[in-house]
């Protein structure tokens, strides 16, 4: 995956606001609350819910148009992109077991609770 | 501002110092006491000459320009009145003057700050007294709006609704604002630019978010973070038992996150009052030096 090396998020606790705001907007789309072609709410609604400079919620939306995640439409707004879905959850797979499963069981190694016990609990989860 | 020097006797309080500032962003000036912020800002607003420089507001010499002066609103901690005028005359004094004033939304702000407008202005509380000059800053919509210090006595509530005010009305009607403070944190997220000062010299001039981007701390076994940090600058260190945490200043790329994964470190962000510190607490260089 082609990450512009300049905004890449290098924060393993908690992340500048624009990147919470880019990571928040992706996390809408792959849930569905925000639909393709939808279009989001403008830098300066952002600015006033986070109480952040506009600016900064602007570099947010900029990250995720170079994400292809959002299309602008010159003076109307951000729109989500046709194949942002599909795009975001590829790469989040991909990522998966590496930033969601392994932690998991580096805690569980950690506190000693053996791999058959979570996939009986997650078994039953199902 | 091209080498700004402003010199009080033999004190030097703005030290040479240039200055470009880009309308219609928000900035925060940051710097210790007696670091020249005020004396900066007075420069800026023509409340004082400059010793030596020179400084252009879209290439024009503000100094005794009244065109200019109307355009330009320089808050201090008081609000500039006789003791005994009411807060109702301030007002009026502040409607003639300025030609972007807007009377609704000063009426609205004094009810939001609850400034009672019959009173004299030598019976206002501190707090209230710098929510007047909040008052006056907003509503003249200058397009030079510098704020210096304005929240003295203000509690926790005044000043939450003073930036959530200023950054309103920014978003409405953007405009050049300079916001000089020392709490920091409280308004960080509200910056576009920050400028710090130290020692009337400018220490940076730089994005807030490039600014943040900068700064990282660095946390793990003490020997995997010494190993880490070596060739970089750090700004500062402190140990917990065996782990260690450096405050990193430059920015790091993947391939830098990913080494510090793979020696067990975690990296976290610093806070622009924490670079803050870490920049201008150093010795203190002496006026010998130079």
């Amino acid at each position: 995956m082609n990450h512009s090396t300049s905004e890449v998020d290098v924060f393993d606790e908690r992340s500048p606001i624009y990147l919470q705001i880019a990571r928040g907007i992706k996390d809408d789309v792959l849930s569905g609350a925000l639909k393709e072609d939808e279009q989001i709410m403008s830098t300066n609604q952002y600015a006033a819910f986070y109480q952040i400079n506009p600016a900064t919620a602007a570099k947010g939306f900029a990250q995720l148009v170079d994400e292809g995640v959002l299309y602008k439409k010159r003076g109307i707004g951000m729109f989500v992109s046709p194949d942002a879905r599909a795009k975001l959850r590829t790469q989040r797979r991909e990522r998966f077991f590496a930033e969601v499963v392994d932690p998991m069981l580096a805690e569980a190694r950690m506190i000693g609770v053996p791999v058959d016990e979570i996939v009986k609990h997650i078994g039953g989860s199902r | 501002m091209r080498n700004l020097t402003v010199r009080y006797g033999s004190v030097v309080a703005v030290d040479d110092l240039s200055l470009e500032l880009p309308t219609g962003k928000i900035y925060g000036l940051l710097g210790r006491n007696g670091s020249g912020k005020t004396s900066l800002l007075s420069v800026l607003a023509s409340f004082r000459k400059a010793t030596a420089g020179s400084i252009t507001i879209d290439g024009v010499d503000p100094f005794e320009n009244a065109e200019l002066m109307r355009q330009t609103y320089f808050g201090r901690d008081s609000v500039d009145a006789t003791d005994g005028d009411r807060v109702a005359r301030v007002l009026d004094l502040a409607r003639w003057l300025r030609p972007s004033w807007d009377d609704d939304y000063a009426g609205r702000l004094l009810e939001t700050f609850e400034i009672p407008v019959r009173k004299r202005v030598s019976s206002l509380s501190r707090g209230q007294k710098s929510s007047l000059g909040v008052v006056l800053g907003l509503a003249s919509r200058a397009p030079l709006t510098i704020l210096d210090e304005v929240y003295l006595g203000m509690d926790a509530v005044a000043r939450t609704t003073f930036y959530r005010e200023l950054l309103a009305d920014y978003l409405a009607q953007p405009r050049t604002i300079i916001l000089s403070t020392h709490l920091i944190e409280e308004v960080a997220g509200l910056f576009e630019r920050v400028i710090i000062i130290d020692h009337g010299r400018l220490v940076l001039h730089e994005e807030a978010d490039e600014l943040k981007a900068r700064g990282v701390a660095v946390t793990g076994p003490a020997a995997a973070v010494d190993e880490f940090v070596a060739g970089r600058t750090v700004l500062g260190e402190q140990s917990l038992g065996g782990v260690r945490q450096a405050t990193l200043y430059g920015r790091l790329d993947a391939a830098d996150a990913a080494r510090a994964q793979a020696a067990g470190l975690t990296l976290g962000p610093v806070g622009i009052q924490d670079l803050f510190v870490h920049l201008t607490s150093g010795p203190r260089v002496l006026e010998a030096q130079r």
